[in-house]
């Protein structure tokens, strides 16, 4: 099963044409870096994305924290984490990197805070 | 009037003064002062919670609160001060003055030796592009709703449509879906994509969300709200064809139709402006026609990568603190950039071929995405530069890097050559 995958590694976009069994890649051309063939042959079967989003600071009318996954989660469990991170409200002092969400949906990827937010 | 004196001031507290302010206390300078109109350091990275930058800095993905947490870090570190709530109001650069205003302070009158404009860019609204149609509420620039969604807690609609393929747009194209709104498509005027290639992977292809390449928005209805949107297939005149127009439903519509360097303070100071750009015209000091006036990042020109601007900012901050110092020799042996085959514009627009250790980064856009191309910096037949590009496209910065000691003449040319030609 032949696959063209665009990788977003690095802003090149290189174009990369990936042919497998569709579990796993044989074949690839159009990689222009070790980092881009490691990205297509992740893509090709289980394609997974950083998780960016807002999570409500308690007691501060409309303040936000904004938050990431730690590491990429599986493309299709993002839905489903995002309704978990809706569902959460965090208290300052927060620092950068504290951990809001462990092992989110259960795949082993924390949601942690990008930002340091005073008491 | 509260008085305030400084070595370098810098107008914009977001991460091109962040930048500048860290290489000038480097650099040496005593007091360096921030000037931000915000309630915050950050500026626009404050907003942009998701990934993509520091890949060539830190070579890590950061999101943008990331990104801007280190400088301020840094920043403290070593001593920079900063006003928050502070307007410019004008700067007097033959005076050394810059007259703001805060609620904590009321009107100040600040004294600097050297300054730098760190103001960034504003957004094109609907306005900008006389879009005909009624004029409801649900319209928005992309970077407003990203404010009001990732700031403000507020979400500005259900069903959206995007005008502009440019990063931006396709950033909340993502940030919606996310959020539970459907996105229905996004617009693009040009036959080709605005912003980076991967954004359309990760905001447009990952949700399903279609392309409309060589459309545009031809009409938008609804009284007190939007109700959806007219959209037409563009000819190669990029005139709609009328006949094809079709209507989408909508609540929202998110207009992600280009940047403008914020120049207002700037253009009042009777300062240089490039009319390509719109932003200042500097040498590879980033100096403008003032030369006690120094600008970095969007409001020279629009960045794709804040890595980019981080660099070209310790440039400025850098040679503001040796001008402060008055280290800064005056400009003798100016050569002039000038723009060949492909090329829109170029930053820095003049060279200072004195410049002791002269390597130069000469940054440009080109007009038409090309492939199998060659960048080329030549003065009159000599070329003094050449690397060969896969793929160039407008969306995508590009520069050559030249030695000044192999400058020859008043100008030296950038362009774009097809291979074998």
């Amino acid at each position: 099963m032949k696959k063209e995958i665009i990788c977003t590694v690095c802003p090149r976009g290189c174009r990369i044409l990936a042919e497998g069994d569709g579990e796993k890649v044989l074949t690839a051309e159009g990689y222009s870096c070790k980092r881009g063939l490691e990205y297509a042959n992740t893509e090709y079967a289980h394609p997974v994305r950083i998780l960016t989003t807002t999570v409500k600071l308690a007691g501060v009318q409309n303040d936000l924290l904004p938050v990431r996954s730690n590491k990429p989660l599986p493309k299709e469990k993002l839905f489903a984490c995002m309704e978990i991170i809706r569902a959460t409200a965090v208290e300052a002092p927060v620092k950068c990197y504290d951990v809001i969400i462990p092992d989110i949906c259960g795949c082993g990827v924390d949601i942690v805070a990008t930002k340091t937010v005073e008491a | 009037m509260y008085n305030v004196m400084c070595d370098v001031a810098i107008i914009g507290g977001g991460p091109a003064g962040l930048a500048a302010a860290i290489a000038a206390k480097e650099e040496g300078a005593e007091k360096v002062l921030i000037l931000e109109r915000d309630n915050a350091l950050g500026g626009i990275l404050q907003q942009c919670i998701h990934p993509g930058f520091g890949l060539t800095r830190f070579k890590e993905e950061l999101t943008g609160p990331e990104y801007y947490g280190r400088f301020v870090d840094r920043a403290k570190e070593l001593g920079v001060e900063y006003m928050l709530g502070t307007m410019v109001l004008e700067v007097n650069h033959e005076n050394n003055e810059i007259l703001c205003t805060s609620s904590q302070y009321g009107l100040t009158c600040l004294q600097a030796k050297s300054i730098i404009l760190a103001m960034g860019c504003r957004e094109r609204t609907r306005a900008g592009i006389v879009v005909p149609g009624t004029r409801p509420a649900g319209l928005y620039t992309a970077g407003s709703a990203q404010r009001l969604v990732n700031r403000q807690n507020i979400m500005v609609g259900k069903k959206v449509v995007i005008l502009g393929s440019g990063d931006i747009g396709m950033i909340m194209a993502r940030r919606m879906s996310l959020e539970g709104a459907k996105v229905v498509m996004v617009v693009e005027l040009m036959d080709y994509l605005a912003g980076l290639t991967r954004n359309r992977v990760q905001c447009l292809d990952d949700f399903g969300i279609p392309l409309k390449l060589a459309h545009t928005i031809t009409r938008i209805e609804g009284n007190e709200r939007v109700t959806g949107v007219w959209v037409a297939p563009v000819d190669e005149k990029k005139q709609p064809i009328a006949e094809k127009q079709e209507f989408v439903e909508c609540d929202t519509v998110l207009f992600s139709v280009g940047l403008l360097p914020e120049n207002e303070l700037t253009r009042k100071a009777g300062i240089a402006i490039n009319p390509i750009t719109n932003g200042p015209s500097v040498n590879q000091y980033m100096q403008t026609s003032a030369p006690s006036v120094f600008a970095c990042g969007n409001v020279v020109h629009v960045n794709d990568l804040v890595d980019n601007v981080s660099q070209e900012s310790a440039q400025a901050g850098k040679y503001a603190a040796l001008y402060a110092m008055g280290k800064l020799n005056a400009r003798q042996n100016t050569v002039t950039c000038v723009t060949g085959r492909n090329v829109r514009y170029l930053c820095p627009q003049t060279i200072d071929a004195n410049q002791p250790d002269g390597k130069v980064s000469v940054f440009f856009r080109v007009l038409q995405p090309e492939q199998n191309v060659r960048l080329v910096a030549r003065c009159g037949d000599d070329v003094i530069y050449t690397h060969k590009e896969f793929r160039v496209n407008p969306g995508e910065m590009n520069h050559v890097n030249i030695e000044t000691v192999k400058l020859t003449g008043d100008t030296v040319t950038v362009e774009v050559i097809k291979e074998g030609e």
